[in-house]
């Protein structure tokens, strides 16, 4: 049964508490577009952490299989379907201050990730000390053998989806990427469909 | 001392006999005792935590060639400004940490730059240990364990600077390598041997953190770890750092260099 079935609107934030069991579905409605993602432990707020994550498998990637952990190494999320090869979370979020290094600091009033992480985290008195490195889901970053590392032409496609189970009770956090200088979302902010099922 | 432990006098001078010359580690070429602020050989298993002022020069030596040094860097005026892994590595597209790398907060400024590097094997990817990992791995993950997780001596070291569990982010580990396949595969690479160091200069203002303690992909099956030694100084020189620097790095600098114009350091 579906519990909430939701656009998140270009350059938007989103939020939700999955209860344990819950699933959540996000679809890539239009296309190659960077769903920034943060999970919690509920109400610990014990953050996720891609170290902790990617200690636990052979591959710095996220794909079927993948249990997000926080930094205590406890699953909070499993993903449990993925009509993408391959998720994000090595690369972090945008920012204002982020985009004056990479692009310039004409870019500074842009809007950015780290913006809408900030006031989404605001309704659950939480803050900055609590952003971490995030996943980006349907973002395409590869590392070269001699280390380069960057975000590249996307690999997902209009209705792309990933699943995944939530271990315990869990926040999620999220910011439909606005950035407009790289392709994590093909230059060209999107719309993104969240959808919780009542059992994964 | 004949009166053994018996009696506060007796206590008193068991206590106050024990005192020996701290050992010092051996400083740099040309690195005069007066301008060390920092000078410390950590066990393995152990952590190390300083403040240092802009300008500040950090060497980190393997000792044995089993090192393992997880180190976070905070601005000290300003600690929920801390260094961003993710922004490191993307903002300079390189994910290994060699001579000229930007430690870089998550408000776009450089922390830290790594001036010199003999070792070459360290990480951005894996951070730190913990208690359940290691409970898992070695059967403890206890700070004063045979085996302590990293993130459990982090979580100490915080403390003395009025910081706690949440101000934990991902962190860099140095001395202990790993290498990753164009298939997104780990590949263990460990230690470059006895001897090797990496250099650092504080850029702003900074608490450092340091855990030394078993890399949490070390395939071994027992908990290994080794001497690592610190040694930090201050020179009195100004750096041009934006003198050749990459666009990115050119402009992590400037911003620094704003901040402490702002901020009367500069």
């Amino acid at each position: 049964m579906i519990v909430r079935d939701e656009i998140v609107a270009p350059r938007a934030p989103w939020s939700a508490i999955l209860e344990k069991g819950q699933g959540l579905t996000i679809v890539d409605l239009d296309g190659n577009q960077a769903v920034d993602f943060l999970a919690y432990g509920y109400p610990s707020g014990d953050a996720y952490s891609a170290q902790t994550t990617l200690q636990e498998q052979d591959s710095v990637y996220l794909t079927t299989g993948s249990v997000l952990r926080t930094s205590e190494s406890a699953p909070l999320l499993t993903i449990t379907a993925t009509d993408v090869a391959r998720h994000d979370t090595l690369g972090g979020a945008c920012s204002k201050e982020s985009n004056t290094l990479r692009y310039g600091h004409h870019t500074f009033g842009q809007h950015a990730c780290a913006e809408n992480f900030l006031m989404e985290f605001a309704k659950y008195g939480m803050g900055k000390r609590d952003q971490v490195s995030n996943v980006n889901w349907f973002m395409n970053v590869p590392v070269d053998p001699d280390g380069a590392l960057g975000i590249v032409d996307g690999i997902s496609a209009p209705g792309l989806s990933v699943s995944m189970r939530a271990e315990t009770r869990t926040l999620v956090v999220v910011s439909n990427c606005p950035q407009i200088n790289n392709p994590c979302n093909g230059f060209d902010p999107s719309r993104a469909r969240m959808i919780i099922h009542d059992r994964a | 001392m004949t009166e053994g432990t018996a009696t506060t006098a007796g206590a008193r001078a068991h206590a106050r006999a024990q005192e020996r010359a701290a050992e010092q580690p051996p400083l740099p070429e040309g690195v005069e005792l007066d301008n060390v602020t920092w000078a410390e050989t950590v066990a393995g298993g152990g952590y190390a935590h300083a403040v240092l002022a802009p300008g500040t020069l950090v060497e980190l030596t393997d000792l044995d060639g089993d090192a393992c040094a997880a180190v976070l860097v905070y601005n000290a005026l300003e600690t929920h400004e801390r260094l961003n892994v993710a922004d490191t590595v993307k903002v300079q597209w390189q994910v290994y940490t060699s001579e000229g790398q930007v430690l870089l907060s998550d408000q776009g400024r450089a922390l830290a730059t790594v001036v010199a590097d003999s070792s070459g094997r360290h990480d951005s990817f894996y951070g730190v240990s913990t208690r359940d990992r290691n409970e898992r791995r070695y059967g403890d993950g206890s700070p004063q364990g045979p085996s302590p997780a990293g993130r459990e001596l982090l979580k100490l070291a915080a403390a003395k600077h009025g910081l706690g569990p949440r101000d934990l982010p991902p962190a860099l580990t140095f001395f202990q390598g790993v290498r990753i396949t164009p298939e997104g595969t780990p590949q263990w690479r460990g230690s470059a041997g006895a001897g090797t160091s990496i250099r650092f200069r504080a850029e702003m203002p900074l608490i450092v953190l340091i855990a030394n303690t078993a890399h949490p992909r070390d395939p071994r099956e027992n908990f290994a770890c080794g001497r690592l030694q610190i040694v930090s100084w201050r020179t009195g020189t100004e750096v041009d750092l934006e003198k050749d620097a990459d666009p990115e790095r050119r402009r992590a600098y400037r911003n620094t260099t704003d901040y402490l114009r702002a901020r009367g350091l500069r």
